[in-house]
């Protein structure tokens, strides 16, 4: 194997497993250290750096960041660290941080960027281009902004206080919001004086079912996004006793918890194929069946019932799954008999689809398959180049902190549109790599491993969070237990760097380290040595940190896979040709916020 | 704080054919120098333990004082130990061993605890053929006490001040064969490949196994001109074999050219399997064997690898005759049997 550059920015942040995984790419193991430090107010400045809504994500976010954790890869029975939840921490604990927020700057550069929707995508785009000067009209159909934030997250995962915050902290840099205002031409929006138009306007068609009984049971069959929304707006505070959903993911768990939350007693989800097929988050899941929410699986639905126009309920047949060699699904009918599941209202929560019946379709934005615009992947850019799409609108529905990784580079894209400089030039990112050593046995980071289990969020009494649908029930972290769970990080941006001119290939590192990451061999190519190292490196996700050939013409490997961070690489070397080096890798704004 | 140890291991280890996990054999962090060589002779030691399958329980670790004398509560935290006094430690494993023979005895020492004020005793273990295996950990320095050249720094060696030894080194190797031990070997700290196997088979040999490991001091005795430095033991290196140890009941795999190879049957049926680099040796052979070392000594080089093997070894407790039961699972039938036999026995000497 050739040498490993490590001069590559990408290197080192893909050792940093949950920065690498999260789309917006934040820093997560220096802000849980901020946290663990009591700085909550850098720990949620660090975060609105990278992802605008830390209040919100730390309630919310899909966490693409905790199964790439590298704690959840040491031992069998050991889970991620919960960086979802100690975001919170950061946002629940901060002090003032409004005054270190960059204003928008009295004296505008000129240039006008219409944003359509006022959802996380376009909100980022706004506090990315605001600091610069541009001047920015944000439209959006509701009588405030946050998108599908506010209409399809309930209260009771994310209070409104807090939406209305962080939104509000975009808005405030001089922002133009349009509310109340339905774009229903891009004819319109075009021909205004805009330099730039950013489409935000996320997936807004929930998916209808199609099935006999459908029409006649109308009144009581509800799309569920529709639904969410229509609570959120408070059009509705009521539904049946007995309530079915149907879908298994994220919307179908908010819809079966706000059901129970007015008025539905007997609530039922009913998803047509395997429960580890079900798209919702594991803890959604989990958090519906704690509110008595029966969840049935392999049961496709048939038809609705309708007596005397009232709707009785539903059929549903039953299936089992079967997948081919290539991994495809096919659900086979059972010979079990069909269930009847009684009903007063069904929610239909099977997807949702990108929808631009307001973009006239003459005006030079090509549309593609499933009619979602055909964009450049990188830039946002549509076929008409002062037309940019981002969030669930550019690629169908994703989540919020997709959206916000969007609505940076998009706002790169219309920066650069802007200023007449090629809408194809990317920022790199910022890097900085860090000596830790502090002293004889001590580093600027906690490096000893925590055995500590991850600790759970505690919950609002369910009497309580039944009742109203506006009490959440997540209660956050206390202080104390941020503090402990965020100990649990085995800070993974703290680099294990090699210098080879130093080594003198003691093997005290190879002796000392407690996971048998670092072998001294003879090279070969790599799948040869990913079995003859100490211990395999099965994990082909995980790179191999290959040195150049030591004097002994051997070389000497590190399998990042299971590296703990420990630093008892370094601390064992006699001359530091190991160091405990912290890699803070930024990507790059239109604006700098920090 | 970076001296604690995780207890995560990689998730893949195995439990060996004893049900212990490697980890199982490791100690406390190591609190010697970060890079001493002793560290790698320990993780050897885990290695070879953990390889043979040895139940922990069934190990006794000692040792003298020095440097050495503190590695092992680096290793085989789960078994016996006892750290003696300074070059005593073969009088307190021939106690230990002469009460109970059912253990598995490991002694480790320095150059100064064997070499120096240890060497009658050192010597004395030897001819008696006691059933253990000595480890002496050889960085030719006494580390403990800031790096005095010891009794095994070659003449002149540079110490780190840079003044030279001028007093003829005791080679222990050749004190060792000289004195009736039945398994002798020379390593060095940076090569496991060969060092693990070579414990193993000490485990296995029933006398005195000596092991001389050359293990360089990164504080005081790893600069220029030192002998016992890391690049030039690595430049001096020699190797009498390619070595491997195959414990009993399992498939010997190596194959070595024909008419090198020569494998030696211990007395529990494990083998070891040497693919000789020189013909004019038989590690059966006190004479060769004392030949090729003082060949390569007079060509500077180091030798290493198994260099002499008794497979006719008969340890202490058979030239005694003692006991087969540990004196600990005598009963007291068999220590008290009564007068009748008192009577036969004083009936031999009328």
């Amino acid at each position: 194997m050739k040498p490993t550059n490590v001069q590559d920015p990408e290197y080192f942040h893909k050792v940093i497993d949950c920065q690498y995984a999260c789309p917006a790419h934040t820093p997560v193991p220096e802000y849980i250290r901020l946290i663990a430090n009591k700085k909550y107010t850098e720990a949620y400045m660090v975060n609105w750096e990278s992802n605008v809504f830390p209040g919100i994500l730390g309630r919310t976010c899909d966490r693409p960041c905790e199964p790439a954790c590298r704690r959840g890869r040491i031992e069998k029975e050991e889970e991620p660290v919960a960086i979802c939840r100690l975001k919170r921490v950061a946002a629940d604990n901060k002090g003032e941080v409004k005054s270190l927020m960059p204003n928008a700057p009295l004296n505008k550069n000129g240039k006008k960027v219409a944003l359509i929707g006022g959802g996380p995508a376009s909100l980022t785009v706004a506090r990315d281009l605001a600091p610069e000067g541009y001047e920015i009209h944000l439209f959006d159909e509701w009588h405030k902004g946050g998108g599908m934030m506010r209409t399809q997250i309930p209260s009771f995962r994310l209070p409104e206080r807090v939406l209305d915050e962080e939104v509000n902290y975009v808005t405030d840099m001089g922002i133009h919001t349009h509310y109340n205002h339905f774009v229903e031409s891009m004819k319109e929006i075009l021909d205004e004086d805009y330099d730039a138009v950013f489409v935000g306007t996320g997936a807004p068609n929930g998916r209808d079912l199609k099935l006999p009984g459908r029409e006649e049971a109308d009144a009581n069959v509800h799309i569920g996004i529709n639904f969410l929304a229509s609570v959120a707006f408070e059009h509705r505070d009521k539904i049946g006793r007995k309530v079915i959903i149907l879908g298994g993911g994220n919307t179908a768990m908010d819809c079966c918890r706000t059901s129970r939350r007015l008025g539905g007693k007997e609530v039922t989800v009913v998803v047509r194929s395997p429960f580890k097929d079900m798209k919702a988050s594991p803890w959604e899941i989990d958090d519906a069946k704690a509110e008595d929410i029966p969840i049935f699986n392999n049961m496709p639905p048939k038809s609705f019932v309708v007596e005397n126009g009232k709707l009785k309920g539903m059929w549903f047949g039953h299936v089992r799954a079967e997948y081919d060699k290539n991994g495809k699904r096919s659900l086979i009918p059972t010979d079990d008999p069909d269930t009847f599941i009684e009903a007063d209202d069904v929610i239909i929560a099977i997807g949702q689809d990108n929808a631009f019946p307001w973009i006239e379709r003459d005006l030079g934005i090509e549309f593609g398959k499933w009619d979602l615009p055909i964009l450049n992947k990188t830039t946002f850019q549509s076929t008409l180049p002062n037309v940019f799409f981002g969030g669930d609108a550019a690629f169908g529905p994703e989540n919020i902190i997709t959206a916000a990784a969007h609505g940076h580079q998009a706002a790169i894209s219309i920066h650069h549109f802007c200023q007449g400089v090629d809408v194809n030039t990317r920022l790199d990112p910022t890097t900085n790599l860090v000596k830790q050593k502090m002293g004889i046995h001590e580093w600027m980071y906690d490096s000893p491993v925590v055995e500590d289990d991850r600790f759970a969020v505690p919950h609002e009494d369910k009497v309580i969070t039944l009742s109203d649908r506006k009490v959440e029930v997540e209660l956050g972290f206390d202080e104390i237990t941020g503090f402990r769970e965020a100990q649990r990080c085995l800070n993974c941006d703290v680099q294990t760097v090699f210098s080879l001119d130093q080594c003198i290939e003691c093997d005290a590192c190879v002796d000392v380290c407690p996971t048998s990451c670092i072998t001294f061999t003879s090279n070969g190519a790599e799948e040869d040595l990913r079995e003859r190292l100490s211990a395999p490196a099965n994990n082909l996700d995980q790179d191999l940190y290959v040195s150049d050939t030591l004097p002994t013409k051997r070389v000497m490997i590190k399998d990042e896979d299971v590296c703990l961070h420990c630093g008892l690489c370094a601390e064992r070397c006699p001359t530091a040709a190991w160091d405990m080096q912290k890699y803070l890798y930024g990507v790059t704004k239109v604006s700098k916020i920090l | 704080m970076s001296f604690i140890k995780p207890i995560f291991r990689h998730p893949t280890q195995t439990k060996n054919k004893a049900g212990f996990y490697k980890s199982d054999y490791e100690g406390r962090i190591s609190t010697l120098c970060a890079g001493c060589g002793h560290d790698s002779i320990n993780a050897s030691i885990v290695a070879a333990c953990y390889e043979m399958n040895i139940e922990p329980h069934k190990v006794v670790k000692l040792s003298g004082i020095g440097c050495s004398s503190k590695a092992p509560a680096y290793y085989l935290n789960n078994s016996h130990g006892f750290n003696t006094v300074h070059g005593r430690m073969p009088s307190v494993a021939t106690g230990a061993n002469m009460a109970n023979r059912e253990l598995t005895y490991l002694g480790v020492s320095g150059d100064g605890d064997s070499a120096s004020i240890g060497i009658g005793q050192f010597i004395h273990v030897n001819r008696r053929n006691l059933n253990m295996v000595y480890i002496m950990m050889n960085n030719g320095c006494y580390g403990l006490t800031k790096g005095q050249d010891s009794a095994t720094a070659d003449i002149g060696s540079l110490s780190k001040s840079g003044s030279r030894n001028e007093f003829s080194p005791i080679d222990m190797v050749s004190m060792a064969l000289e004195s009736g031990a039945t398994f002798i070997a020379r390593s060095f700290s940076g090569d496991k490949k060969q060092l693990v196997p070579l414990i193993k088979a000490a485990m296995s040999h029933p006398g005195f196994a000596f092991i001389d490991v050359i293990s360089p001091c990164v504080t005081f005795n790893n600069n220029k001109g030192s002998t016992k430095a890391y690049d030039f033991i690595r430049e001096h290196i020699e190797v009498t074999s390619e070595f491997d140890f195959v414990p009993i009941r399992e498939e010997i795999s190596v194959e070595y050219e024909e008419g090198t190879q020569k494998s030696v049957t211990l007395h529990d049926g494990s083998q070891i399997q040497l693919s000789k680099l020189y013909s004019d040796w038989d590690p059966s052979d006190r004479n060769s064997a004392m030949e090729k070392l003082q060949q390569s000594k007079a060509n500077g080089d180091i030798l290493t690898g198994l260099l002499y093997i008794d497979p006719g070894s008969q340890d202490l407790h058979s030239t005694l005759n003692t006991s087969t039961l540990p004196l600990n699972q005598l009963t007291e039938e068999d220590l008290c049997p009564g007068s009748a036999t008192l009577e036969k026995i004083n009936t031999e000497y009328r």
